[in-house]
């Protein structure tokens, strides 16, 4: 017994070659080309890439809640147990239990026709039986007053569009925690809502994380928003991940062009606007992905090679990259000023 | 709410009032003479005959009289007499409205649940053979003549196989029960005479069944479109990710939003087979509205005529009105103001 003390704590998700497809009128069209993740008890993995990388298809691929008619291979582990391929009835008992998933838009997100309440309560009571209708409500009511909702004896019994954005999202995290997950999975939670909620809706984020240790997947397309809250990070382009690191790595040692396009993007405090710069060109459909690099077309520093191979995710200075140049890419202008705000 | 209910219920006599000016006024400037229902042929080239009749039923005033003297019985509830029945209309449809009831209620309660089941079932299966049975026998349903499948299933069911009993509300020699609500089935139920509601029910099986299929029809592909809508929004995914089976997924969350659309044609297809129903009535020998109506009309019988309409306009009214008022149960959002 003595030396598993010293084994390193199982991850509390593994993902291994993980790959996603979906059907459509010529066949499949593969939306998650491989994707290798690790995301250790209590700690934030932050999954960044604009619309349409593949970062929501991952993580919805492992609960099995991609659209009917869509193919996932590879490997999902989930405290060592493989979630791909995992029966209907036995993956019911990890999603809402020991998963918890946020979704972007709270108001769609919530049945409109029940209340808050009762949809919490039957988050509850779909994973103990033993709990009466009744005490589901009271429970729910102590969750809403958990996540700050104010007046939550109130609010138990309000439907979904008496709540304001801020406040159903609140809700929503209230109904993801209900059964006091391991792993919370948050895809875009601020997106929907403004600026002043969206720190506050992460705060409760951060805080519930340290008070439950909670494993948390943070989905977003907007690099702000991990920066501050997120262990590691995974960028994500054209359904792989282009580049992986710890949080400061990557935003003050990346050696990936996209990673860079992504900061350069960014609206910082101490900026004016004026030199925001946007990537050019818009991603690529999954139904018509350029061969070699997918990045390549829109890709400043791209060459010959990048149209014909596509490029391996490689250890490159304290980051993993997938560029063919991560070793030789021209420095930054000025990478102190890159990234503003303290992490 | 009450408020709301308090309004549409002071509206509806005005409207009905409105209806019966026009069904009244259009009634008469038809081309057709309804003293042929009152005179045999024979008397008709005798004018003193004419005359008098013509006196005694006030056709000899003219119209704007006889507009304003409908009028005035009509608010103090009186239907005039029927010149075919020389009966009260009001005595005549209370007489015939319920066996209509009964066979309409029997009809939806039958279309609506099977309507509901297939609709859930060829949803849950899409695109698979279940779906297509579940379809077919909708569309069967609602397309097939009831003249004609009533005749075919009478024939089979009936003279053919003996399982259910032929025309009529009850057997030839057979009593009705006691009227309370006019509905054999109930009434007999209520007399506690269980014979007497096997053999109601036996005459009632086949022509609610019959109308009923035909509301199957509308219900399953109402459901089964406005399931698959619902089993696309978001919410859908929410309670799947809470590790709700997909049991709970399409019954509890999908359907009850799927509902809410069908309602607003459940209440008016009600309606509608009130006055509507009158194929299979025909076909099933059921003293309902529906045959009444029609003879009242080939007789160009007026007082019957707005009688009927009245009846379904009132049917059209009341389901409107329960229709909003479940409405605003079952959709949180909407809210009645008066």
């Amino acid at each position: 017994m003595q030396h598993d003390m010293h084994l390193a704590p199982p991850p509390l998700l593994e993902i291994a070659g993980l790959r996603a497809s979906f059907r459509g009128p010529n066949g499949y069209a593969e939306a998650v080309r491989g994707v290798d993740l690790t995301l250790q008890p209590g700690k934030v993995l932050g999954i960044v890439g604009e619309s349409g990388s593949g970062k929501s298809v991952t993580m919805m691929a492992l609960l099995q809640l991609l659209p009917g008619g869509s193919k996932v291979t590879g490997s999902a582990k989930f405290r060592g147990r493989e979630l791909v391929g995992m029966a209907a009835d036995e993956m019911r008992h990890i999603r809402g239990k020991q998963i918890g998933v946020i979704f972007q838009d709270p108001l769609s997100a919530f049945n409109p026709v029940l209340t808050i309440g009762d949809q919490i309560a039957e988050a509850i009571r779909l994973h103990d039986r033993t709990v009466s209708k009744r005490e589901g409500l009271e429970r729910a009511e102590h969750l809403l007053d958990s996540v700050a909702i104010p007046q939550p004896k109130r609010r138990v019994s309000q439907y979904p569009y008496e709540f304001s954005g801020g406040m159903r999202q609140r809700a929503m995290i209230a109904m993801a925690i209900a059964n006091s997950p391991d792993l919370l999975i948050a895809d875009e939670p601020t997106t929907a809502l403004d600026v002043t909620v969206q720190a506050q809706i992460l705060d409760l984020l951060q805080r519930l994380r340290e008070e439950l240790g909670i494993g948390l997947v943070l989905i977003t397309h907007d690099l702000g928003v991990v920066a501050g809250s997120a262990d590691e990070i995974a960028v994500m382009y054209g359904g792989r991940i282009v580049e992986r690191g710890a949080v400061e790595d990557v935003f003050y040692r990346t050696r990936h062009p996209y990673t860079r396009g992504l900061l350069r993007a960014m609206p910082r405090v101490e900026d004016d606007g004026e030199d925001l710069t946007p990537i050019e060109g818009t991603p690529p459909s999954i139904w018509a992905r350029p061969g070699g690099c997918a990045f390549h077309p829109r890709c400043v520093n791209a060459q010959q090679i990048c149209a014909e191979v596509d490029p391996e995710l490689r250890p490159a200075l304290a980051t993993a990259s997938a560029c063919h140049f991560a070793a030789s890419l021209p420095p930054l202008a000025a990478p102190s000023e890159l990234v503003g705000a303290p992490l | 709410m009450l408020r709301y209910l308090l309004r549409r219920m002071v509206a509806m006599p005005l409207l009905l009032l409105g209806i019966a000016s026009v069904v009244f006024l259009l009634s008469q400037v038809t081309k057709g003479d309804p003293l042929s229902a009152l005179i045999p042929e024979r008397m008709m080239s005798n004018e003193q005959v004419v005359a008098t009749v013509k006196a005694q039923w006030g056709l000899d005033r003219s119209l704007p009289e006889r507009y304003l003297i409908y009028m005035g019985r009509l608010v103090q509830g009186d239907l005039g007499t029927s010149f075919s029945t020389r009966r009260p209309v009001s005595t005549d449809i209370a007489g015939r409205l319920p066996a209509t009831l009964e066979l309409v209620i029997a009809a939806m309660i039958f279309g609506c649940t099977s309507g509901i089941g297939l609709g859930i079932i060829a949803a849950r299966f899409k695109n698979t053979f279940a779906d297509s049975a579940a379809r077919i026998f909708a569309l069967i349903g609602s397309s097939l003549p009831v003249f004609w499948s009533g005749l075919i299933l009478l024939f089979i069911f009936s003279v053919k196989l003996g399982w259910v009993s032929g025309p009529g509300r009850l057997d030839a020699r057979t009593e009705p029960p006691p009227g309370i609500t006019g509905l054999f089935t109930v009434d007999s139920l209520l007399a506690g005479n269980m014979p007497l509601f096997l053999e109601a029910l036996g005459h009632l099986i086949l022509p609610a069944f019959v109308l009923g299929w035909s509301v199957t029809g509308i219900v399953t592909r109402l459901i089964r479109s406005s399931l698959l809508e619902a089993l696309n929004m978001d919410y859908i995914r929410t309670a799947r990710a809470k590790g709700a089976p997909e049991s709970v997924v399409i019954l509890h969350h999908a359907l009850r939003n799927a509902l809410i659309p069908s309602l607003t044609i459940l209440g008016f297809t009600f309606a509608y087979l009130i006055t509507g129903a009158v194929l299979t009535e025909t076909i099933f020998s059921w003293p309902g509205i529906g045959s009444y109506a029609v003879s009242a009309a080939r007789s160009l019988d007026y007082p019957a005529i707005v009688g009927v309409t009245l009846v379904g306009a009132m049917a059209f009214l009341l389901a409107n009105l329960v229709t909003d008022v479940t409405y605003a149960f079952a959709n949180p959002r909407v809210k009645l103001e008066g």
